[in-house]
């Protein structure tokens, strides 16, 4: 029986060796690089220990500084069907667009109408933002049925300086969305810069389809909103191929086929919320957190010695395995540390030692009927975990709830808690009955330890 | 300790507390932050810091509304806006380039609808948890129906746990008035979180009390409320202190970030610790004994 606990323990110590590793492994490095470097007796033949892996934690915008970016996308144009595809569009553009100028794992999201883009680290997050902004919308429109009426009003506005002006075209369904590739080309008439445009199968098609409908009359093609030229159609045009012949000058060309072939957005975005935090903002939070941490344990370490003596000493040890697992299943998830997060994982060092403190109470009010140590610990626990079992599944539900219906940021966080919830169970009151139940003749001896 | 008889006492004090908080709400409100109602919010460290005035002169020109400026550390400054796009942020960091050289350290800008989906979803969040934590206690009590039954202590817990929440956030109210504190994301999850750590607390208390009506059939209720409550002291007491500890140091050492975090879980851990102890059972009580009146 005594065995049992014995190898019990020992592999959650060597468990713990091996998280502990895991969370920071220069130490263990650092010692396997000096046994490496021995010089053994046995000619031509040298140790060569394997590293322990290093693995980093994934650190929120908060403490590696980043940027959080929310985009709006305007769907009204697009048929309800097809929204879940133009968003998916959009996503890839971006993405694109990030990997571009070299960001480590961006994070673009969909969520609805939104898009969501998180950078980390090491850009300078207001370059980030305008070389997004950079990104082109791009459209072809056709007339509207009532083409010449809505010239000659907006001449009509022009001239006497009242009413509104209308867009006489309205949109198609071919957008950048299904743009293949655009490069810089040169009219072979006059020698001006021009950007000519393939479209893919799918966008070949539609192209055809428009110029058929379109013969005689003109199509014009919107950059951000705005046209940029407006050609007549000849002929219908299939292979899927079309020029862009605005006033440009060569670098004004260079620019836009450069920034189209990067990927033209099938829907107009906004910037709606942006957040950006500078890397040594982060850098300064995570060193007071981890600060905050470290007295924090320290100090329920001398709450408890003083007040369960070696019971206290042994939930300390327990408290420790504790942070160390939850460290570890951080780096392993991984998940996302942010400052509330990390808060979040401190203030749950306190609730994993209320377990101990309710088993080392009630194993009080069992000593103070004369029984025995083992009884009591057996009897204290039996008698605590009712209270253990309602109150952590309740603060666990708590943790549910936020983790399926909250928004991001707390996602996070709730995960940690439900986390440092199980391990907490399981730490603070297996490890630690068995950490006592070895000890239990020094405490049978020794009344004064408890 | 003889705690019912006292009990009118702690009625008395859980009173004023409520009406001293829901005062403070009303009177002095809560300062939100540009999370929940949209808005931009700029930190930057000057080479020099000049004064506020001339901060406030030099951006005068962009027409931007309304600007907070509020020096923070020793040579930086928290500037909060209206709603500006990505260009107006770099106007300004160039003006005041001009000033003294510049280092921006965050920004933000929320647009107002996603403030407004934000204070929606924490008002929906508070209220599904608190749902289902009814749910939870009234089957978890479902065992004892004397002379008390499941649901109500579910309902005695959820009116404590709305409590603690109210008198935290009353608290914070008088701390945006006197430190201009702002409500922010993280207070929210502080709020949910002391919403999970003092639900733990009330479960426990009435964990004894639920224990002691099965095993003690001859007294009354008063005398095993009372005992469950002798009983459950130095466990809370206990518990509290070392949470306390943690947050304790997260004040001192957390930065600006965390104070307030810190400190509206504190008064919550504070608060619940008292509650689960003084305002749910002396209810209990309450609730029988109108029972039997009538």
């Amino acid at each position: 029986m005594l065995k049992k606990t014995h190898f019990f323990i020992f592999f959650i110590f060597l468990l713990a060796f091996l998280a502990g590793n895991l969370v920071d492994p220069e130490y263990l490095n650092r010692a396997i690089d000096t046994i490496n470097n021995w010089e053994l007796k046995i000619e031509n033949w040298k140790l060569t220990i394997p590293h322990f892996p290093e693995k980093l934690f994934r650190l929120g915008l908060d403490l590696q500084g980043g940027a959080h970016l929310i985009y709006q996308a305007d769907l009204s144009e697009i048929k309800e069907g097809d929204k879940g595809e133009v968003m998916e569009g959009l996503r890839d553009v971006i993405e694109r667009r990030i990997n571009l100028f070299g960001v480590r794992e961006p994070v673009v999201q969909v969520q609805g109408n939104q898009l969501i883009v998180e950078l980390s680290g090491t850009v300078d997050p207001a370059q980030a933002v305008k070389e997004i902004g950079k990104t082109p919308f791009l459209e072809f429109k056709e007339q509207k049925e009532n083409f010449q009426e809505i010239l000659e009003n907006n001449k009509k506005v022009q001239e006497t300086g009242e009413g509104s002006f209308e867009d006489p075209f309205q949109s198609t369904p071919l957008s950048g969305r299904y743009l293949k590739s655009a490069t810089l080309a040169f009219d072979q008439l006059t020698s001006k810069p021009l950007v000519s445009l393939e479209f893919n199968e799918e966008g070949a098609k539609l192209f055809e389809e428009l110029t058929e409908k379109n013969i005689g009359k003109t199509l014009a093609i919107y950059i951000d909103g705005i046209p940029i030229s407006i050609p007549k159609v000849q002929e219908k045009i299939s292979g899927g191929k079309a020029q862009i012949s605005g006033q440009f000058t060569i670098d004004q060309a260079k620019d836009l086929s450069r920034n189209l072939s990067a990927g033209a957005l099938p829907a107009p975005i906004t910037l709606i919320s942006q957040e950006t935090v500078g890397p040594i903002l982060g850098k300064i939070s995570l060193e007071k957190s981890f600060r905050a941490g470290v007295f924090g344990f320290i100090a329920i370490l001398f709450f408890m010695i003083i007040f369960y003596r070696l019971p206290g000493l042994l939930a300390s040890l327990s408290l420790l395995i504790y942070i160390v697992f939850n460290l570890a299943l951080y780096k392993l998830f991984p998940v996302t540390l942010t400052l509330a997060g990390i808060a979040g994982f401190l203030l749950s060092m306190g609730m994993a030692v209320d377990a101990n403190i309710l088993i080392f109470t009630r194993m009080r009010e069992e000593a103070k009927e004369g029984k025995n140590f083992l009884i009591c610990l057996e009897e204290g626990f039996r008698r605590a975990w009712p209270s253990i079992r309602d109150g952590n599944f309740s603060t666990i539900l708590v943790g549910l709830i936020l983790f399926y219906l909250g928004m991001s940021f707390v996602k996070g966080f709730a995960f940690t808690l439900v986390l440092g919830n199980l391990i907490g169970l399981f730490t603070a009151v297996f490890v630690t009955n068995k950490l006592l139940g070895i000890f239990s003749n020094l405490f049978q001896k020794w009344n004064f330890l408890w | 300790m003889n705690f019912v008889k006292y009990f009118k006492f702690f009625n008395i004090l859980s009173t004023l507390l409520f009406l001293g908080a829901i005062f403070s709400l009303i009177f002095f409100g809560l300062k939100f932050s540009i999370d929940f109602t949209g808005g931009s919010i700029l930190e930057i460290d000057f080479e020099q810091r000049p004064e506020n005035q001339i901060i406030q002169e030099k951006l005068k020109t962009l027409d931007l509304g309304e600007i907070v400026i509020q020096p923070i550390g020793e040579k930086g400054v928290i500037l909060r806006l209206p709603e500006i796009n990505e260009e107006t942020h770099q106007k300004i960091i160039s003006q005041l380039n001009e000033i003294s050289k510049v280092e921006e350290k965050r920004f933000e800008s929320v647009g107002p609808t996603v403030g407004k989906e934000l204070r929606e979803k924490t008002i929906s969040l508070i209220t599904v948890s608190l749902f289902f934590l009814l749910c939870y206690i009234t089957i978890a009590f479902s065992k004892i129906s004397r002379p008390i039954s499941g649901w109500q202590y579910g309902l005695i817990s959820i009116i404590t746990l709305s409590f603690d929440v109210v008198i935290s956030l009353g608290i914070f109210s008088l701390l945006g008035k006197l430190y201009n504190a702002q409500f922010n994301i993280p207070i929210v999850t502080a709020l949910l979180t002391i919403l999970g750590y003092t639900i733990n607390d009330k479960v426990i208390v009435f964990d004894r009390i639920r224990e002691n009506i099965l095993k003690e059939h001859k007294r009354t209720f008063e005398d095993l409320v009372n005992l469950s409550l002798n009983q459950t002291l130095t466990r809370s007491l206990s518990t509290g202190t070392c949470t306390l500890l943690v947050l304790l140091f997260i004040f001192l050492f957390g930065g600006e970030t965390l104070k307030y975090f810190a400190l509206i879980l504190i008064a919550g851990i504070v608060i619940g610790t008292y509650s689960s102890l003084f305002l749910a059972t002396p209810l209990l009580v309450i609730w029988l004994k109108y029972r039997e009146r009538h």
